[in-house]
């Protein structure tokens, strides 16, 4: 890893999004530089192809290059953080990501045809859902809050899943297929439907270049849109662009967010210099003394670990109720009065839970409202109504 | 053959300058990579993630207590001839214990070959370099200050819990920004990054140095800190921030400097 001079990050448009120094900076860079090599060897490989004289297999070849798909990042995610994570071997494509669309919509993924991904990640709701637990196929309920989905390809450590189960988004899309508390299907099961399906094999062949269909393709294809489902355009978004003004209520409600002393948010849920408004890190946020259900420690099997959870990022929060990895929340103001005079010790409580003692940060009634509304300005009506 | 001879001995001339051990005037071309790995102990025991999330290290102060995250900026990395001549490589690395990232880093630049009376490298930001937001890379892990304590960004986080005069598992946020006095109508600010000078290397040739924290350091000397006193909200206490800066002096030194 280099030690860049200051010359090079100090302007963003030198050192730019990717000028940074981390890994996943770093990794981001490389998948483009490789990315375009790997683009650049098509070409060649696809100019020697049409030196050859077999021209109706050329012909053939030509036809199924999937057009590469460049995201449209916000200028403020473009300024203030480093590029989002695009995996070399599942690069963007026009014709991946409208076949990922195509599935996410599709009930033709679960075991009986009754539900698709966009059951319990509705677009009207920021892509989950209104229920505490989500119903699967025959109305069995899972044991964990359906989670929003926009801005994934800047999780920069790739853990998804409230637990972090997940070590990528392509693994996260294998899961609900044959979960049996989701869509209890098989693949084989799965991968036949769409075999037999009259636009699933051309719509395969378009954007991976074969019309065999495996999990490996449907869950690129899925992850390539999830992808896309960028989040950037909220009242506090233009504000920062100073293109409105915050409510002297939303104003105040910053200043809480950001001041230690007061509602202390900005350590795991980020400030106005990051738009994701998470760590996109699990904690255990002093929900409960014991826990029924370990979170993160159940998938390290480190008890260090027990009781935590992803931050989830406090955008669209107006879209996602209710909240908390178990949806026990159904308002923002019980989320607030929670953090206020909740919480509850435990062995494994985040060291920024700091008042546990006294149950929370006890903020005023009136902070408590202007909170809210600081926390409302970060939600954004153009993504859910697109 | 004859020509491989020749070679041979421009080689020998050369490699016989690159010995000289009289760097004022002995300077050569040669260029070597140099790199920088951090190391944590607490005394005398190695410190590394694994020994986190347990309460097992005690302090000058006698309280019992754990590690639960250790994350810190360093920059500025200097090097200085003995001809009184300094070399700055600039840039800046977050160390990150928790994760086991950015451990280590290469500077970017090579550097001349030969003796140094000092390397040295800031802790956390200078204040023409702590600016608000401008790099990415540490925006997208939440290492700000908020605006309302000026801005810029942490220099260190230091987390985990100790036991408190009840017996209680408490935790505490040892958090190391500019100290900001914010009890008049403006902010005053006093500067709380600092210079450590890790003393005299040689660069042999490609190496890499290894740079120590002792932990307990920072809760030892001159400050015996009282973390039943003061274990939490520190990054608006004033006072706070300049005992912390006080007693980072002693915490660092130079490891091994490993040629390659």
């Amino acid at each position: 890893m280099d030690f860049f001079p200051f010359s090079r990050k100090l302007s963003p448009s030198l050192g730019g999004a990717r000028g940074g120094l981390s890994e996943q900076g770093y990794r981001a860079k490389n998948f483009l530089e490789i990315f375009s090599e790997a683009t650049i060897i098509c070409l060649v490989i696809l100019f020697l192809a049409s030196c050859s004289k077999d021209e109706p297999k050329e012909k053939e070849t030509e036809a199924y290059v999937p057009v590469p798909l460049v995201l449209e990042i916000p200028s403020l995610f473009e300024k203030n953080i480093l590029a989002p994570v695009i995996p070399i071997n599942n690069p963007l494509t026009e014709e991946g990501v409208a076949l990922g669309k195509k599935l996410f919509f599709d009930p033709i993924l679960s075991v009986d045809n009754s539900i698709s991904c966009a059951d319990c990640h509705a677009p009207s709701n920021s892509f989950t859902d209104e229920d505490q637990f989500s119903d699967g196929v025959n109305g069995v309920l899972g044991n964990r809050n359906s989670m929003p989905l926009f801005n994934l390809a800047w999780n920069y450590d790739e853990r998804f899943f409230w637990d972090g189960s997940a070590l990528s988004l392509e693994e996260q899309v294998f899961h609900p297929v044959t979960d049996t508390e989701e869509m209890a299907n098989t693949w084989s099961n799965a991968e036949a439907a769409l075999e037999a399906s009259p636009d699933y094999p051309d719509l395969f062949l378009k954007a991976f270049g074969e019309t065999k269909i495996d999990s490996v393709k449907v869950a690129k294809a899925i992850a390539q849109f999830e992808r896309t489902l960028i989040s950037g355009n909220s009242k506090f978004d233009k504000y920062l662009a100073g293109e409105v003004e915050l409510s002297p209520s939303e104003e105040n409600g910053i200043a809480v967010f950001m001041d230690e002393t007061r509602g202390d948010c900005f350590h795991c849920h980020g400030n106005p210099n990051n738009p994701l408004w998470t760590d996109n890190i699990f904690h255990n946020n002093g929900l409960d003394s014991t826990f029924t259900d370990l979170g993160l420690g159940a998938v390290t099997g480190d008890p260090a670990d027990n009781g935590k959870f992803k931050s989830p990022s406090l955008r669209n929060l107006a879209f996602t109720a209710p909240y908390m990895h178990d949806g026990r929340f159904n308002t923002l103001e019980e989320v607030i009065d929670q953090y206020s005079e909740g919480l509850k010790p435990s062995a494994t409580i985040d060291p920024l839970m700091k008042k546990v003692a006294q149950g929370g940060v006890r903020i005023t009634e009136k902070d408590k409202a202007d909170l809210k509304a600081f926390l409302l300005s970060l939600s954004d009506e153009e993504f859910v109504k697109n | 053959m004859k020509k491989n001879i020749t070679l041979l001995f421009l080689v020998s001339i050369f490699l016989s300058a690159c010995s000289d051990d009289d760097d004022s005037i002995g300077r050569t071309d040669a260029k070597a990579r140099v790199g920088f790995n951090f190391t944590h102990q607490w005394g005398d025991d190695v410190v590394t993630k694994n020994d986190f999330n347990t309460v097992q290290y005690v302090n000058e102060n006698g309280e019992q207590m754990s590690i639960e995250r250790l994350r810190y900026l360093v920059s500025n990395i200097t090097f200085k001839r003995f001809d009184g001549e300094t070399i700055t490589m600039g840039g800046y690395n977050l160390v990150d214990l928790t994760n086991g990232t950015d451990l280590s880093f290469v500077l970017r630049d090579s550097i001349t070959v030969g003796k140094y009376s000092n390397v040295s490298f800031t802790f956390g930001f200078d204040n023409e370099d702590n600016q608000n937001g401008a790099y990415p890379d540490l925006n997208s892990v939440l290492w700000n200050v908020p605006e309302m304590l000026g801005g810029g960004y942490h220099y260190m986080q230091l987390e985990g819990k100790f036991m408190d005069s009840t017996d209680t598992e408490t935790g505490y946020q040892y958090h190391a920004i500019r100290a900001v006095d914010r009890s008049g109508e403006e902010l005053a600010f006093e500067d709380t990054f600092f210079t450590v000078d890790l003393g005299a290397v040689e660069i042999k040739g490609d190496a890499n140095i290894a740079i120590k924290m002792d932990i307990a350091e920072w809760f030892k000397n001159p400050v015996k800190w009282n973390l039943n006193e003061l274990h939490s909200m520190m990054m608006p206490n004033f006072e706070a921030q300049k005992m912390i800066s006080q007693n980072g002096k002693s915490v660092f030194s130079l490891g091994e400097v490993a040629t390659q």
